[in-house]
């Protein structure tokens, strides 16, 4: 008999059959993982419990290793009411979660991953700015995490580490204002707070969104038979209106 | 071994919600044995409500009239007008005997995950309803899920340059619920939305 007790956050539930559902959960120590929860549609209590988002403790049991097994919800935190109200913190919400399912190898454990992922779902629902900055740093962190991580550290042409405004579509690294020349048009812009710099506004946000979206679809999208989520190609309409 | 007839009626039965392969084969020799009483007025019944119900062109419900009794009701108020995601929903809704508006079932939920786009759902025939109807006040009355609450701003952004009053369901205590088994999420929405109870 194989058996995990864990804390995770879910990803996805979908109907089986005519009560139960299957979920899917990026666990603290096992990665994203699916598992069958008995009652998981037909009760509404436990439909509640596994939305997307909701963060819960969970029990897996399965008779071999290799099967979907099944989870038994020991608590869950549903998703805030925070996020439910506002627009664009809900389409954050879904975009993550989507983003997760799909992009993650199974059973394969992310601990700074999971980690990072609750810290960015509790900023959600609160100012638009933090959590749209803390955002972009998460995609990052995902492409990174993942093996598509960018090098916004130097220059890729000259190695300078000053006027970093640009990165490189093809390498995903940093150049410089001087070495981007008349290149710049082809190259994505570098917003300030990814180098540390300047206040956080909107418009950097959208700017940081469009590049992490860019590596997002073109790197870890590019594996997959998915394109960009449609709630990660709204939340720039969010970011573009206030 | 059954006849194939037989057998055909229980995989018929198994399909319906609530009934498994175990309770078809109940239900089936339940009508077998009893072929006057129960199996031909259960026949007759189902091809009369085969033929007889269509769903309203106008709102989506399910009714022998086409517009439905509720669409076709002078008494009910025309101006208001409640956006449901289900059937059951209206049915939910017309047990309490507390709206007297009309309804429209959008036929589903916006869900990223299911990919059900607004094409899918009866929005556009929304928008048409509110401008032919002259609808004053819109109840968006949608699940408090993550999809729900996407389709009902998803429809607030949509319905936005169209002068019509927007509402939504409160979320909160339910009638005989105690503080002590209440979620956080629905104590947090009740106590964001008190109410003053003095003046």
């Amino acid at each position: 008999m194989e058996h995990f007790t864990d804390n995770g956050i879910v990803l996805a539930a979908r109907q089986h059959g005519e009560g139960a559902s299957v979920i899917t959960l990026l666990t603290e120590n096992n990665g994203r993982h699916a598992g069958y929860v008995h009652g998981g549609y037909s009760s509404a209590r436990l439909r509640a419990q596994t939305q997307s988002g909701a963060l819960v403790s969970v029990n897996w049991n399965a008779r071999t290793e290799g099967q979907l097994g099944s989870y038994t919800i020991e608590d869950s935190r549903p998703p805030s009411p925070a996020w439910l109200e506002d627009a664009a913190s809900l389409a954050a919400l879904q975009s993550i979660c989507i983003t997760l399912d799909r992009a993650l190898p199974e059973r394969e454990a992310h601990p700074a991953l999971y980690a990072g992922t609750v810290a960015m779902l509790e900023m959600l629902g609160q100012d638009r700015e933090l959590w749209g900055a803390a955002l972009v740093f998460w995609e990052l962190s995902l492409l990174r995490e993942l093996g598509f991580g960018l090098d916004l550290s130097k220059c890729a042409v000259t190695d300078t580490t000053e006027s970093l405004m640009y990165v490189s579509p093809k390498s995903g690294r940093a150049v410089s204002l001087e070495a981007a020349g008349p290149y710049k048009e082809k190259l994505l812009p570098l917003p300030a707070f990814l180098r540390g710099e300047g206040n956080i506004n909107t418009e950097e946000i959208q700017a940081g969104l469009k590049l992490s979206g860019y590596f997002l679809e073109h790197r870890l999208y590019a594996h997959t038979t998915h394109a960009l989520p449609e709630p990660r190609t709204r939340l720039l309409e969010f970011f573009a209106e206030k | 071994m059954n006849s194939p007839e037989i057998n055909d009626l229980i995989r018929i039965l198994a399909r319906l919600p609530g009934v498994g392969p175990r309770s078809a084969r109940r239900l089936a020799l339940s009508l077998l044995e009893d072929r006057e009483k129960a199996m031909k007025p259960l026949m007759m019944q189902l091809e009369k409500t085969y033929t007889a119900i269509k769903t309203c062109t106008r709102c989506g419900n399910l009714d022998s009239h086409d517009p439905c009794g509720i669409c076709g009701d002078t008494r009910r108020n025309r101006k208001l007008l409640c956006v449901v995601e289900g059937i059951a929903d209206i049915w939910a809704i017309e047990r309490t005997r507390a709206f007297d508006g009309m309804y429209h079932v959008l036929g589903g939920v916006l869900s990223a995950i299911d990919g059900i786009k607004p094409d899918d759902l009866r929005i556009n025939q929304l928008v048409a309803r509110i401008h032919e109807e002259g609808t004053e006040e819109l109840v968006l009355a949608l699940a408090a899920t993550v999809d729900g609450q996407t389709t009902a701003h998803y429809l607030t952004d949509r319905l936005g340059p169209i002068n019509v009053r927007i509402s939504k369901l409160a979320h909160g205590m339910p009638v005989g619920g105690e503080l002590d088994y209440l979620d956080d999420s629905t104590l947090t929405t009740a106590l964001r939305a008190r109410t003053s109870v003095n003046r």
